[in-house]
């Protein structure tokens, strides 16, 4: 499969047709089994494709950084035009009268939206399981789960069904997808992208990601999202762009690789990796001798308050959904069943058919969390352990220039296996939502298979410093066979 | 009767965009749902962002109410369900409010002063519209506007220090005027003001009116509220802790929920927003502060020797304060006064309009006009009235009203005729004054009044018919 700047190159150059390369991506896409996509942008996409072959040569296009590049876009984005579903009953139908600003950026510099992919409703999951789309499967292996929440981003990126995709991470819905289904992802600093348009689960954790099969293209697709949005109040806005124009010195191919990490530090904490599976700690100490090869020293340490993580990531996450998901009552858009009678019958009946079990668990678990008399006992308390957790990971990042671990514990399980027990799913997660938590950026990159089945290194930089993060990743990816 | 009534005041805020997004906030004459954005609508993935000139009308409100400014405003997701709160939350604040402790003054019954403690003061968005199809009662839907979702709102909250109805609504209007000083507020807007009351008797549980939206329905729902708990009380029955709903048109307070209903609006931070720091900017506000009503009050007495009655009734508003100092520039302040605050004042309540409305027809040059006509004697002070009126319902000009209505007061001579024509006409009365029936000399006044269609001074009619008639005795 081609990269994204294979493609930009390809079609500035004339070399790539941009209609062919969508009409092979779409007879793809409807051959496939995978379920990756919600809704298709199929008609507009070729449309637009024809476009750029067209005016590929004026100035304004050759301009344009992602110029023909197909782009799947999560279905927690919202899209001008095209359904946007957050994988929930309760949303379909229901079409976006504006763009996200991720997704306005991406129509900016010329990027085709394939169409919406599929996910955990509401981005409550790790395997794509709770849509109300059915499940996305894992390329590696059809009986599997790609991960989740952002299972169908993962999967289309990984199968050729697209060249790049957004996904969205409240406690690793980027980076675990990406592990299971052998790709990159990463999540950006907390305030470094933009969240205007995403449909919020925990607007607290929560950012736009890229996804990608390159570290560069991952790069890319970061520089374009990460434009300064007024619209995000929550978004940092720093002068610093380091981390995107980062890519670009690779491509001049200025740079000795090698030498960059060269005395690079590396910090690994033993709690994150005590409870893998034998084949993914073999796998990620592979790595990080890897690295160690490179030039780069390493040391382990002890991360001791991330037994509190878990508690405190789905409290907060769950509160704030419980108070998200108020807005959906049928009453502006999306579902509106059966007869209307008076207020509370009719929101309370579409509430109950719109919603999946998961969420309801979560709106009812947050709803409680935040009652009266509880919330100091949790709300509040969640709270300050994620300070605890997020000094912890600023103190380890003082000694160490980033962070190393496993993304997941264990490789794509099966699909069911983990459905009927959500604290075991919740268990997974917790090497993801630590990082979260600490609003501190991370990213997953393929690191090894066991039986076929892609494992994931996770890599933790320090906050805004993406660049570094990609640098020690793109290392990485040109110096394994 | 010892009643303990607190105020919950909602004012809305004048700025031009709304409190979270650009949406323009001119929404009252404009079709339903056409002010509104993907932020005041609620729809997945908007963002609000704050209004910075609200936030510091927020800070002004505050100050001129006497309170201590916090250091950093928090907003706080307030969470119920309600067709009219398109989140299913409202962005409003809870612990980290603008201020806190503030003080107003007020004239309560017989002018004593009495002073209001304000407990806290804090900026929030309004909800929509809810618009019934009929009645509250008979309507079988309802529908919504959300062109007021997301309109500024400054929450001024009273400690529970008002003792009577009628304070209630003196303090109102005390805060509406200085409101409108500060030009964050115009209080004649339709629904600019909304309270909610809580009220306690001696002896019995709180009970909080909601929903009540014009300045007279605070004195009113606030009566029948004590009615209704005295008579509770005095069948010896409890006054429960509940929420109750005024009904305007019924002049009624209905129960809406008791205290196990209470809704849990379980608040927790915005996490949307991040912490607004205003402690830099509080001085720079301060200094905007114009002169507020008492102040104003003061300087008025000093200034121009006015009576603390007028005084008073010059100040409250604003527009009329302005009014009344353009006029007081160019004319006698004592004689414009008695015009602006007894006359003026007086057609604007029976017309029910506000001085700022009616300067779009009478300016104060027009008035100090009329004053001229009337201290030179052009006209008489029943023409001066006459001009007010004109002014007020057509908009014309005084020389011009003056001509086409022939107001000019009239020299003796003319007065002298119409004094013959009514002696002549009313022989009976003369007769009955002759006789020392003085009430007669009134009527012959009228009469003579009558003739000359208000042009001639009464004062002067009064002598000279005394001087006729005595003459000729």
């Amino acid at each position: 499969m081609v990269t994204a700047l294979e493609v930009v190159e390809g079609i500035k150059s004339g070399n790539i047709s941009c209609e062919e390369l969508l009409l092979q991506i779409y007879e793809r896409i409807e051959r496939s089994e995978l379920n990756c996509f919600i809704t298709l942008n199929k008609e507009a996409a070729v449309r637009e494709a024809r476009e750029v072959d067209k005016r590929r040569e004026e100035e304004e296009y050759r301009r344009k950084k992602l110029l023909g590049v197909p782009v799947a876009v999560k279905d927690s984005i919202s899209t001008r035009g095209i359904q946007t579903t957050c994988a929930s009953k309760i949303l379909t139908g229901y079409v976006p009268p504006f763009d996200a600003t991720v997704v306005a950026a991406l129509k900016k510099e010329g990027a085709i939206i394939v169409g919406k992919t599929n996910m955990d409703e509401f981005c409550m999951g790790s395997s794509t399981e709770t849509s109300y789309y059915g499940p996305t499967k894992n390329p590696h292996d059809l009986t599997r789960v790609p991960g989740g929440s952002s299972g169908g981003s993962a999967a289309a990126v990984s199968a050729g069904e697209t060249i790049l995709a957004l996904g969205s991470d409240t406690g690793g819905s980027i980076r675990c997808p990406a592990s299971f289904c052998g790709i990159v992802g990463l999540k950006p600093t907390y305030g470094f992208v933009s969240r205007y348009g995403l449909i919020a689960y925990a607007n607290s954790l929560e950012q736009i990601g890229p996804m990608a099969s390159t570290v560069t293209d991952t790069a890319l697709l970061l520089e374009i999202v990460s434009a300064k949005d007024e619209q995000d109040s929550t978004q940092i806005k720093i002068q610093n762009n380091a981390s995107t124009n980062y890519c670009f010195s690779w491509l001049n191919g200025t740079r000795n690789e090698r030498e960059e990490i060269k005395g690079m530090t590396i910090g690994v904490p033993k709690e994150f990796i005590e409870g893998s599976s034998p084949e993914v700690e073999r796998s990620v100490w592979d790595a990080i001798h890897k690295y160690e090869d490179l030039g780069a020293t390493y040391g382990e340490i002890s991360m001791r308050n991330l037994k509190y993580a878990l508690a405190s990531y789905y409290i907060i996450a769950m509160s704030e959904a419980s108070s998200n998901l108020a807005r959906f009552d049928g009453l502006r858009y999306g579902l509106r069943t059966g007869k209307d009678e008076d207020w509370h019958t009719t929101f309370s009946r579409i509430r109950s058919e719109g919603f999946g079990e998961e969420v309801k668990r979560r709106i009812i678990l947050g709803t409680y969390a935040l009652s009266a008399g509880y919330y100091g006992k949790y709300y509040l308390k969640a709270l300050k352990v994620r300070t605890l957790i997020k000094n912890e990971f600023e103190e380890a990042l003082k000694t160490y220039d980033i962070l190393a671990m496993p993304t997941m514990p264990f490789v794509a399980f099966k699909l069911g296996e983990r459905i009927k027990d959500p604290l075991s799913l919740y268990l997974a997660d917790v090497n993801t939502v630590s990082v979260n938590l600490a609003g501190v950026p991370s990213l997953s990159i393929p690191c090894g298979v066991s039986h076929g089945l892609p494992i994931g290194l996770q890599l933790v930089g320090k906050h805004f410093e993406e660049d570094e993060l990609l640098k020690a990743a793109f290392v990485y990816e040109q110096n394994i066979p | 009767m010892d009643v303990k009534i607190g105020l919950e005041c909602h004012a809305q805020l004048l700025t031009q965009s709304k409190l979270f997004c650009s949406c323009s906030t001119d929404y009252h004459n404009a079709e339903p749902n056409t002010h509104v954005c993907a932020t005041c609508l609620g729809l997945p993935g908007a963002l609000p962002v704050v209004n910075e000139r609200a936030i510091r009308y927020g800070i002004k409100v505050a100050l001129a109410l006497g309170c201590t400014i916090q250091p950093k405003v928090i907003f706080y997701r307030k969470n119920y369900y309600y067709p009219d709160l398109p989140r299913g939350f409202q962005i409003t604040q809870y612990e980290f409010p603008i201020a806190f402790n503030g003080l107003v003054r007020i004239e309560s019954d017989g002018g004593k002063e009495r002073e209001i403690r304000i407990k806290r003061v804090h900026m929030e968005e309004d909800p929509g519209r809810l618009v019934y199809r009929g009645t509250i009662d008979t309507a079988t839907y309802s529908l919504v506007d959300y062109n007021r979702s997301g309109i500024p709102l400054v929450e001024i909250v009273t400690e529970p220090d008002l003792k009577s109805p009628k304070e209630a609504r003196i303090f109102l209007g005390k805060l509406r005027s200085i409101l409108e000083y500060l030009g964050v507020f115009e209080g004649d807007l339709e629904g600019a003001m909304r309270v909610d009351a809580n009220i306690s008797l001696k002896g019995g549980e709180r009970a909080e009116v909601k929903n009540i939206s014009s300045y007279k329905g605070v004195e009113k729902a606030l009566s029948f509220e004590i009615t209704r708990q005295k008579n509770l009380l005095r069948r010896g029955l409890t006054v429960q802790q509940e929420t109750r709903h005024y009904d305007e048109t019924r002049g009624v307070t209905l129960s809406l929920r008791t205290k196990e209903f209470e809704h849990d609006y379980r608040y927790f931070p915005e996490p949307d927003l991040v912490p607004i720091r205003i402690s830099n900017r509080i001085e720079e506000i301060r200094r905007e502060i114009p002169e507020l009503p008492d102040e104003k009050k003061l300087r008025f007495i000093a200034q121009y020797s006015l009576t603390m009655e007028h005084a008073n009734a010059l100040t409250f508003d604003r527009h009329i304060a302005d009014f009344y100092e353009v006029v007081a520039s160019k004319i006698d302040p004592k004689l414009s006064a008695t015009w602006i605050a007894d006359v003026l004042k007086g057609e604007l309540n029976y017309r029910s309009i506000s001085m700022r409305e009616a300067s779009k027809r009478i300016s104060p040059d027009d008035f100090v006009a009329m004053l001229r006509y009337l201290k030179k004697g052009v006209i008489t002070e029943r023409g001066a009235t006459e001009i007010i009126r004109e002014m007020l319902d057509s908009g014309g000009k005084p020389e011009e009203i003056l001509r086409s209505k022939g107001l000019a007061s009239i020299g003796s001579d003319e007065i002298e005729k119409a004094i013959h024509a009514v002696i002549k006409e009313n022989e009976a009365a003369v007769k009955d004054y002759k006789a020392g029936k003085k009430e007669a000399l009134n009527f012959l006044v009228g009469q003579v009044m009558k003739h000359t269609r208000g042009t001639a001074d009464p004062k002067e009619v009064r002598a000279m018919l005394t001087r006729k008639i005595d003459g000729e005795i």
